[in-house]
């Protein structure tokens, strides 16, 4: 700049490029402060992160720990069973999600009934974690509601011995508490894009009910449905508070296994294999959500 | 003939699957109530809600969550939001790296950062601080897909160079038409992204536990390990809480949303 300046003294014309090139690049220095924070905060861990997933406890490139991830039958077991809570969850929620989606665009555009629904799904599933953790127990553990109903009158059904709580199968359940949630939220807009002139038309042509379905909302919802699919595989894929507080001890899914390879308390610290699992994760979460937003952009063509 | 026959079969439909999601949603929250009424004795009591205050290390945490929520909002306020817009005006060659900035934390996972910024977080509670407030740094990270995303759906709403424009032209310096101007038509995406935020930080426990930050989440699950009663109490208060954070927002944005519809029709 001080350069600039006294350059432009010397001469008007060049002052002048150098005041515009000034003008030109100053609004620059408005996204510094973003910049560092988000460098420190986002992108230098992300990098360190994928990087650090090829490098030996020296720091040096190597593939051994990522060898050694692939090899161990615990981390591939674990990756296979988030994989699987992941696809259940989200086959579960997106078809329940969709199905509470069209029985309420159905209903009231602004009605008192949609705007209940719409900020207790985002209590659900921005808010959750934790509290669902505790929510469940409260329903299903052993002093859970559901479990003393069914003990009383059914007690050696499923929900009467709940040994499955701490389990894939309780870890499924719990997840469809936020699945469901976020489904309705996502997809709640494609089911009010359903124009009624459609219907009508169908109607009008001697289509029936089920016609109308299997030739027109099905197919004009399925690219929108499919990318709501994917958004709630990639968030039951990610989610790591409701697991860690509902099973305090082991590795059954990939994001325990990774506090645990973080964790210093029990001694076990390793950074490195950290690292190499979180590579695991980031490599799905991005294919999951490249093909969402390719399908997205496919739905945001015909719904404008 | 056809028509009200159809109409009465959606109608049976409809009711059938509110009913169904209603019983899924209700039927948790009443487990949580009769939780946290039961005592030690098999009958009813508020024992464990009264023991709510009882426990300081849980206010300590909420406070501590309370904190970093209102100095998230001040990030977004002064910090996301002016760099979005500012972006939008003057630097549209850099808004497609901005939201690919912006929308990066929904491919890493919470778990993942935590690997990748642990080794910043030691930097810190070393050098600078070991306060639970300097969470705010990464949260402000978590927040910019959802602050993003309602910040650019208004700003495309509204003609932001115009605005620009005709508040420059009346003499307005860059500090007025970002605050003055801009904010102000643009506030119903703030709010609600800054909404979002607010669930996001008071509900967030992955990024704190695994830092060792005693948060609200954090405490509600300690607790929980010792007391199921009381976790349960202080959880169905947190989601109501939010919940009606959550109904009353929309409703203030539904209205000036139809504002904006009238002045433009």
């Amino acid at each position: 700049m001080a350069q600039e300046m006294t350059m432009s003294n010397t001469d008007s014309a060049s002052r002048g490029v150098s005041i515009r090139l000034w003008r030109k690049h100053s609004a620059y220095v408005g996204v510094i402060p973003f910049l560092i924070l988000v460098s420190i905060f986002l992108l230098w861990p992300t990098y360190s992160v994928v990087s650090g997933a090829f490098q030996d406890s020296t720091g040096k490139f190597s593939l051994s720990v990522l060898k050694s991830v692939i090899k161990n039958p615990a981390h591939l077991t674990a990756f296979r069973h988030s994989l699987q809570v992941s696809a259940i969850t989200s086959v579960i929620g997106s078809v329940i999600g969709a199905l509470f989606a069209w029985a309420i665009a159905t209903g009231k555009k602004d009605g008192i009934l949609r705007r209940i629904s719409l900020s207790a799904s985002g209590v659900l599933a921005q808010f959750g974690g934790v509290m669902l953790t505790f929510a469940f127990l409260a329903t299903f553990g052993f002093n859970g509601l559901v479990t003393s109903f069914f003990l009383k009158f059914a007690p050696h059904s499923f929900f009467g011995h709940p040994t499955w709580l701490y389990s894939i199968t309780g870890l499924c359940i719990v997840y469809s508490f936020f699945q469901i949630p976020l489904m309705f939220i996502v997809f709640l807009p494609t089911v009010d894009n359903l124009k009624p002139q459609w219907r009508e038309a169908s109607d009008g042509l001697g289509g029936s009910t089920l016609e109308y379905w299997r030739r027109i909302g099905i197919p004009v919802m399925t690219p929108s449905f499919l990318g709501s699919f994917l958004l709630l595989f990639a968030n039951a894929f990610s989610a790591y508070a409701t697991a860690a507080s509902l099973i305090s001890q082991g590795s059954i899914i990939t994001p325990l296994g990774i506090s645990t390879a973080l964790s210093s308390e029990t001694g076990s610290n390793n950074p490195a294999l950290a690292k190499a699992l979180s590579l695991g994760m980031v490599l799905v979460v991005v294919f999951v959500m490249t093909l969402y937003t390719l399908l997205r952009r496919k739905v945001s063509k015909w719904e404008q | 003939m056809n028509k009200p026959k159809t109409g009465g079969r959606v109608k049976i439909w409809r009711r059938t699957i509110l009913v169904l999601v209603a019983l899924y949603l209700l039927l948790p929250i009443v487990a949580m109530i009769n939780f946290s009424t039961k005592t030690f004795s098999g009958g009813r009591g508020l024992g464990s809600w009264r023991a709510i205050f009882q426990q300081p290390d849980l206010i300590a945490a909420i406070m501590t969550s309370l904190e970093l929520a209102a100095i998230v909002i001040g990030l977004i306020f002064f910090l996301v939001v002016p760099t979005v817009v500012w972006v939008h005006l003057k630097l549209p060659r850099l808004r497609r790296p901005l939201e690919l900035i912006c929308l990066l934390p929904l491919a890493i996972p919470g778990i993942v950062l935590v690997v990748g910024i642990a080794s910043i977080y030691r930097w810190i509670s070393i050098h600078i601080s070991e306060s639970p407030l300097t969470l705010a740094a990464v949260y402000s990270m978590l927040i910019l897909p959802y602050t993003y995303r309602s910040l650019s759906a208004s700003l495309h709403s509204v003609d932001v160079h115009t605005l620009a424009e005709a508040s420059r032209t009346l003499g307005a310096s860059t500090y007025k038409m970002l605050f003055g101007v801009i904010l102000p038509t643009i506030r119903a995406g703030v709010m609600s992204g800054a909404v979002i935020s607010i669930a996001l930080v008071l509900g967030e426990y992955t990024i704190s536990s695994l830092l060792n930050f005693q948060t609200m989440q954090v405490e509600i699950s300690l607790v929980g390990q010792t007391d199921g009663g009381i976790a349960v109490a202080i959880s169905l208060a947190s989601l109501l809480f939010v919940f009606l954070l959550l109904v009353a927002i929309p409703t203030s944005m539904h209205r000036e949303n139809k504002e904006l519809e009238s002045e433009t029709a």
